[in-house]
């Protein structure tokens, strides 16, 4: 074990959005989420929910709903436009104006044929979904009232509508209205509130279930318009519902926070007829559940609280496994903080700024576990505003210092910095190649900067006093298009290794500026990697926790990698539940791998939550860290909270 | 020292009926409930005890109803039997043997002749374990059957029977132990189980505490140590099962129960609260609070008209709608400060009972007859507040007198002490407060008695302290109480303190040391003493043997003084708790501690010789016992059990079981008695009642007479009649062919009197007699003998059958009579 000195550092005030929106796709195992800030986040289920992809947020962009079509992603927002994403350059595509206000909600028919979205005007509105766009077809009825939820019926020949006081059952193919249910208002002083129906959901069997502000769950006939059973489930708002794909469970969410499951099932053994039952309750939230989802084996809920929890149904997995421990992803999975190791700076990604700060100093030798006195505090040297409407979608800040460069869905921008004072001055010259990146890194000797773009390729531009300089751009074999979300140059810069979301790690000679090898495809998304500075041999490990590395001289797998694979890993790594998303080594042991993940940091030898940790020149270690209890402490207060007795 | 068989040690009068789940017949009428070894039939209206089945012989440990017969209950005991009752008539029909001890009895409708009972295993291991028997019961018309039908249905269960239960007219059978579930189905003789975590993070606790299942639908409720309610459902699946989780109870949920339709869930616990879930909508709930303690059973009956809840001060409450309608109190045994006393007056027994009162219980009647607020000050429920506490009292040997010691010991403050002296009043038939004396000594009472002697003008009461001084008190009738004296001696403890029998002597044990006071003079006339070690316990002798003083020590001595002679008379070794005196007799018994079997010696004081001893009275310590006079004398001849004539002992035990002892011959008698109440109770109140209590009557007052020579014919019929109201209802062939036998008998004793021939106003005087006679049956045993002699007189006279129409008339005449006078009566 290396002896270390840390710097931890709390000063990351890095406040994570709400969740909005959320939809399972299961031909996919999908998760694509909206937050507040317009964000979407693809998590890959069959991959151990790692966090695939993120889409960076839009000033003027609010997502409402989501919806899978197929493999095709759209969004509504309230701003009144319908967009469909392009997940392979991680921007929108195209937006469509729906021309009725506010969009509330959006649906698909499940032959993927039709959109129906919801508008502020009360009407349902029918895109016809074709290859490359979708395109408007005709309004259902109009009704007075906000169209709020819509939910299709499997057949594809009726739609309800959950509105203001009502639910209202559409014939999709004449456009009328067949059905008018009337929704209770709450008791008591709420009376005289308008009820919400926040969610609705069309079972094939014709059963309709619709969720409402007056903390009801109802469910009705929707063959003949009667209220079957009502479920009064909270005193507030019933936000969420999402019906598992066999239709024999339904969970619904309410703004304290909790998540009650129903399941359809007979009264007795031997009795045929079924009928929903509420059974079990989640309280994994402090705040409203805005966001659903009911996967095969497992319950997905978002809310205000900014936390994503699967929670697995036990009696659909194998117990005390890998897929029946409950998961919640605070974090992104992957890092937004940069350090450069030699000028001892940090830079901090926000959506909308990006922050650097130099580290404290401290002189004098603490004891093993103490805490040293702090010679000089840290200090906040520059707060950059990022420009336009598009959010900061990566950033990187080279290793001596002297550069800085960000960029967003549209832009890419370089800054120089003036070594150690505060004066920052902007690159206004730069190669047209250099196009918005996905993933940003530069060079050890800061001389480099790697930018991937498009289609898994990856753009060199040299850098010195004077210019920057295109040098050429590394392209994958063809065919490649899933963008890189992975970049790790050697220290001796001699090798640049990528990695896509397809899985794919290639390393480039960046002498020749010309692929060296590909490593061998493994099932799973590299989640980080970096190259060994003196031996070559490259580390990666996986979202499935496992870890390989690869000798890139002899562009195999080396003894100890084949080693670990034969012998397997502990089950308690296995286990974790957040992704490795970083990995360096000890300079002072080169048999030493150091990685972290959210929770925890761990150093293999060949043999805390944090966000980074970078190690710096002298042999110090910064750690960065971000307690939940911050993060809730600046959410607003709950509706409710659960006290004893109460 | 020999040991007498036909002696043994039972529990009788004040045990527990809150020892398991009662049950309430199918009417409602009645509820059943298991109390230590016998079956109590309260009515639910009267709070009465109707009957007590007695037979077992150990602990009753279950009672159920029936379910194919809903006059009749089982009841199973620690004995290993089950009996059938008859529980309206109160007869024991059948006694299954099972030949081990039975924790647990469980019957549904859907298993005909079959029993559940819960036995112990027989585990190489020191811990027992139980398991679910099915027990097949023979038909046979025999009164004893053996059983030997026993099949195994589910191993490994709890003991409790809270936790086993029937689900859906007895489908299937859930059982839950720990921190398992188990369901089976009889079916498809399918067992599934489910498993909970011990603990959850959220600090859960989720140790199963008992079970309900509903009656019509596939859903089992169960409660947990953390106060939660699970209902599952879907539970024929090993994985797709599923609960929902209901959660009110802040503490562990101790039973529950569902209402016979299934819609709604009952539920109690510490908190004593009985919480009512509606089945349909679990978020609406009804509470009944106040139920004074934690609930331990409940039980809805099964037209669901009445529910009841047991307590765990031994209180049964029976709830009708959300309103208490009746309360079973039994005898409060849980926290017991002063010693077992009883009142002079109404032979109570006198304890602590609820928190600052005393209890007054009557052992005869097995009835609590009232309690008194010692301390009269609101008693606050919540832990660690010190409060008032009653701990000494005392009566005067007519009851004319009590005083009570109440104290309060606060963390930093000083002591808080009472002394109340309460005079009975005879307007109120109860005790009022006359004096109170704040801090009567500086600190604690360690003993108190009152001057025994009836001559004496004034009543005087000794209290002896922990500050080194005993006081005299005078008490008048007025509201005065004087201090006559204080004695010290040597600036000792004072311990102990004992009048003699004639009240001239008070002896004081101070440490080591026996003063002997005269209360007339108040002069210390001598000083015994017993080296090294400190004497515990005082007793004087009584009657032939009141020259003696009787005293035990420390150091395991048990010393008798002569007090003419002021010398020690013997001693012996023995180590001794307890001394009590029998106020009736000269015995005195001794209860032995800290070896393991416990011995009883009853000892006449005038010779070293013990007249009685029982080993083995029951594990650990006996620190409070009492003699209580019998109301009559028993007359028992054997030298072994004649202690017992006067008096009856009755002892606490360490889990405050009351118990006595008793000789078989007694207990022949009593149960010889109780069935003779039983044929007398099976008549219900109707205008036949009414022609027939007259036989009756007749008959037992001719028995009574002893004039057998003179002992006339009975009327033809009434031989059938006895033996229809002999037999029980169930064996009885059917009405129609009764009928025209039972009215036969009728005609003719109807016939005899009208024979008299003349007019009403005879017959309304010997009614007259009849009533006087009915209501002073003990005192005038000779007045229904004559009426009934003057009828028979009449009897030879009888006419032949003539003029059927006036007979008939008069029938019916006497028959409007006698309703009339029932309804008058009534």
């Amino acid at each position: 074990m290396g002896e270390f000195k840390v710097h931890r550092v709390r000063f990351f005030d890095y406040m994570p959005s709400a969740i909005r929106a959320m939809v399972f796709s299961t031909r996919t195992e999908r998760l694509a989420l909206a937050r507040a800030d317009g964000a979407l986040e693809i998590f890959n289920f069959s991959d151990n929910y790692f966090q695939e992809k993120v889409l960076p947020g839009h000033d003027g962009r609010a997502v409402e709903a989501l919806c899978w079509v197929g493999p095709r992603l759209f969004s509504a927002g309230l701003n009144g436009e319908i967009t469909e994403y392009d997940l392979e350059n991680l921007r929108p595509r195209y937006t469509v104006e729906a021309y009725g206000g506010p969009i509330w909600t959006i649906s698909v028919n499940s032959q993927g044929t039709l959109l129906a979205v919801g508008c502020e005007d009360g009407t349902v509105k029918m895109f016809e979904v074709l290859k490359e766009r979708i395109q408007f077809q005709r309004n259902l009825d109009r009704q007075k009232g906000r169209i709020i939820s819509l939910s299709w019926h499997p057949s594809g020949t009726l739609i309800a509508a959950g509105m203001m006081d009502m639910i209202r059952i559409f014939d999709a193919e004449t456009g009328r209205a067949t059905h008018r249910l009337l929704v209770d208002r709450g008791a008591g002083a709420s009376k005289s509130k308008e009820v919400v129906v926040w969610s609705i959901a069309f079972l094939s069997d014709h059963t309709i279930i619709s969720s409402d502000s007056a903390g009801k769950v109802q469910i009705w006939d929707g063959l003949n318009g009667t209220l079957i059973r009502t479920h009064l489930i909270t005193k507030w708002d019933v936000l969420a519902l999402s019906v598992s794909q066999d239709e024999s469970s339904l969970v619904a969410g309410t703004s304290e926070g909790t998540v009650v499951q129903f399941q359809f099932i007979s009264s007795t053994v031997d009795r045929l007829d079924k009928d929903w039952v509420r059974t079990r309750t989640f309280k994994n939230h402090s705040h409203d559940v805005r966001a659903l989802a009911h996967t095969e084996t497992a319950v997905v809920s978002g809310g205000m609280d900014t936390q994503l929890v699967v929670r697995p149904l036990l009696d659909k997995v194998e117990k005390n496994t890998r897929e029946s421990a409950m998961r919640k992803v605070s974090f992104p999975h992957r890092s937004l903080v940069c350090c450069a190791k030699k000028a001892g700076l940090l830079l901090f990604q926000f959506p909308d700024h990006l922050e650097l700060w130099r580290l404290g100093e401290s002189d004098g030798y603490g004891k093993l576990g103490g805490s040293l006195p702090v010679k000089r505090g840290p200090e906040k040297l520059i707060q950059l505003k990022r420009k336009g409407e598009d959010h900061i979608c990566c950033s990187a800040l080279s290793p001596c210092g002297g550069w800085l460069a960000y960029s967003t869905v549209t832009s890419f921008r370089l800054y120089r910095l003036q070594n150690g004072s505060i004066s920052i001055c902007k690159v206004s010259k730069l190669p047209k190649d250099l196009l918005p990146a996905h993933q940003l890194c530069f060079s050890t000797n800061s001389s480099k900067l790697f930018a991937s773009s498009s289609n898994s390729s990856v753009v060199v531009v040299a850098l010195n006093e004077l210019e920057c300089k295109y040098l050429g751009t590394l392209k994958a074999k063809y065919g490649c298009r899933q963008p890189v979300h992975q970049l790790s140059a050697s220290d001796n810069g001699k090798w640049l290794a990528t990695a896509n979301t397809d899985c794919e790690v290639h390393v480039y000679n960046l002498d020749k500026l010309k692929l060296h090898c590909t490593v061998p495809v493994y099932g799973s998304c590299p989640t980080a990697m970096a190259i060994h500075p003196t031996t070559s041999n490259l580390v990666v490990v996986h979202a499935d926790q496992q870890i390989f590395e690869y000798s890139l001289v002899k562009k195999e797998y080396t003894e100890w990698s084949r080693r670990l694979q034969k012998q397997g890993l502990h089950s308690m790594w296995l286990e974790r539940d957040t992704p490795i998303t970083h990995v360096t080594f000890n300079p002072k042991n080169p048999a030493h791998i150091i990685v972290h993940d959210m929770f925890m940091f761990c150093i293999i030898d060949k043999s805390l939550h944090l966000l980074c940790v970078s190690l710096l020149e002298d042999h110090s270690l910064v750690v960065v860290e971000r307690p939940l209890l911050d993060i809730v402490s600046q959410l607003p207060a709950p509706v409710r909270q659960k006290k004893f007795a109460t | 020292m020999v040991e007498h068989g036909d002696i043994r040690v039972v529990r009788r009068g004040g045990s527990k009926i809150n020892f398991r789940q009662p049950v309430i017949t199918n009417d409602s009428r009645l509820l059943l409930c298991a109390s230590g070894h016998s079956v109590k039939v309260f009515s639910t209206s009267t709070e009465e005890c109707v009957h007590e089945l007695r037979g077992h012989t150990d602990l009753v440990t279950g009672v159920v109803v029936k379910p194919s017969n809903h006059l009749q209950a089982y009841s199973c005991s620690l004995d290993g039997t089950i009996r059938l009752w008859d529980f309206t008539d109160g007869i024991l029909i059948k006694t299954y043997d099972i030949g081990y001890s039975i924790y647990s009895i469980h019957t549904s409708a859907f298993h005909k002749g079959v029993v559940f009972t819960v036995t112990s295993t027989i585990s190489d291991k020191k811990s027992e374990s139980f398991q679910l028997v099915a027990v097949h019961l023979p038909q046979s018309g025999d009164q004893l059957v053996k059983a030997p039908e026993l099949s195994a249905v589910i191993s490994d269960v709890s003991s409790n029977p809270g936790a086993i239960v029937f689900g859906r007219g007895g489908e299937y059978i859930a059982s839950a132990n720990g921190l398992h579930l188990e369901v089976f189905f009889f079916k498809k003789q399918k067992t599934y189980r489910f498993f909970l975590k011990k603990d959850t993070k959220t600090g859960g606790k989720n140790t199963f505490m008992c079970v309900a299942a509903h009656p019509k639908d596939d859903c089992i409720a169960t409660g947990h140590e953390d106060g939660k309610i699970r209902l599952w459902r879907n539970f024929n699946h090993q994985k797709e099962y599923t609960y929902s989780t209901l959660h009110w109870h802040s503490n562990a949920v101790s039973s529950m129960c569902f209402t016979p339709e299934g819609t709604n869930l009952l539920s109690g616990g510490v908190e004593s609260v009985l919480v009512q879930w509606r089945y349909n909508d679990v978020s609406q709930r009804d509470f009944l609070p106040r139920l004074g303690a934690a609930i331990t059973h409940i039980a809805v009956s099964p037209d669901g008209a009445l529910s009841c809840t047991s307590h765990s001060d031994n209180k049964i409450t029976i709830i009708q709608g959300i309103k208490v309608s009746a309360v079973l109190q039994g005898l409060v045994t849980g926290d017991v400060e002063t010693d077992l006393m009883v009142d002079p007056r109404s032979k109570a027994l006198v304890l602590n009972g609820k928190p600052g009162h005393l209890q007054f219980y009557s052992l005869k009647r097995d009835k609590l007859l009232y309690n008194l607020d010692i301390v009269q000050q609101e008693y606050i429920h919540e832990l660690g507040l010190q409060q008032f506490k009653v701990v000494k009292v005392a009566f005067d040997a007519s009851g004319n007198w009590m005083a009570t010691v109440e104290e309060r010991k606060q963390k930093d403050a000083e002591q808080e002490l009472n002394l109340k002296l309460w005079a009975f009043d005879e307007q109120t038939q109860s005790f009022v407060l006359n004096t109170t004396v704040a801090d009567p000594h500086e600190s604690r009472i360690t003993a108190m008695c009152f001057c025994q002697a009836a001559a004496s003008q004034t009543t005087m009461l000794i209290s002896a302290s922990e500050d080194g001084h005993f006081k005299a008190w005078q008490l008048h009738d007025g509201p005065s109480c004087l201090c006559d004296f204080v004695g010290a001696y040597r600036g000792l403890v004072p311990h102990c303190c004992c009048f003699s029998a004639d009240g001239s002597l008070l002896a004081v044990s101070f440490q080591e040391v026996v003063t002997v006071w005269s209360p007339a003079s108040w002069e210390l006339l001598a000083t015994l003493s017993q080296p090294p070690k400190a004497i515990r316990n005082l007793c004087f002798g009584r009657l032939s043997c009141s020259k003696y003083l009787l005293g035990t020590t420390d150091d395991h001595l048990l010393c008798c003084w002569n007090l003419l002679t002021c010398s020690l008379e013997w001693s012996t070794s023995m180590d001794i708790s307890l001394l009590l005196g029998d106020p009736l007799t000269e015995n005195i018994a001794a209860f032995c501690c800290h070896i393991m079997p416990v011995y009883l010696i009853s000892i006449g004081p005038s010779e070293p010789r013990p007249v009685f001893s029982l080993k083995a009275v029951c594990s650990g310590k006996v620190t409070h016992a009492v003699f209580a006079p019998r109301e009559e004398m028993l007359e028992s001849c054997e030298e072994s059990s004649q202690w017992l004539n006067h008096s009856q002992l009755y002892f606490l035990t360490q889990c405050m079981d009351l118990m006595t002892f008793t000789t078989k011959a007694e207990e022949e008698k009593l149960m010889a008695s109780s069935k003779q109440l039983l044929i007398d109770d099976s008549v219900a109140m109707t205008p036949f009642y009414l022609l027939l209590g007259k036989h009756r009557k007749g008959e037992s007052g001719a028995a009574a007479s002893g004039e057998s020579a003179g002992r006339p014919p009975l009327p033809q019929g009434s031989g059938a009649v006895k033996e229809l109201l002999r037999t029980p209802a169930h064996v009885l062939p059917s009405t129609s062919f009764l009928c025209s036998m039972f009215v036969k008998s009728l005609l003719v004793s109807v016939g005899d009197a009208s024979e008299e021939s003349k007019p009403a106003e005879e017959e309304m005087e010997s009614e007259k007699e009849e009533e006087d006679s009915e209501g002073d049956m003990e005192s005038s045993a000779s007045r229904p003998e004559r009426g009934s002699l003057a009828r028979r007189s009449a009897e030879p006279a009888a006419p032949p059958l003539t003029k059927a129409q006036l007979r008939e008339l008069r029938r019916v005449k006497k028959l409007d009579h006698s309703w009339l006078t029932g309804l008058l009566r009534s």
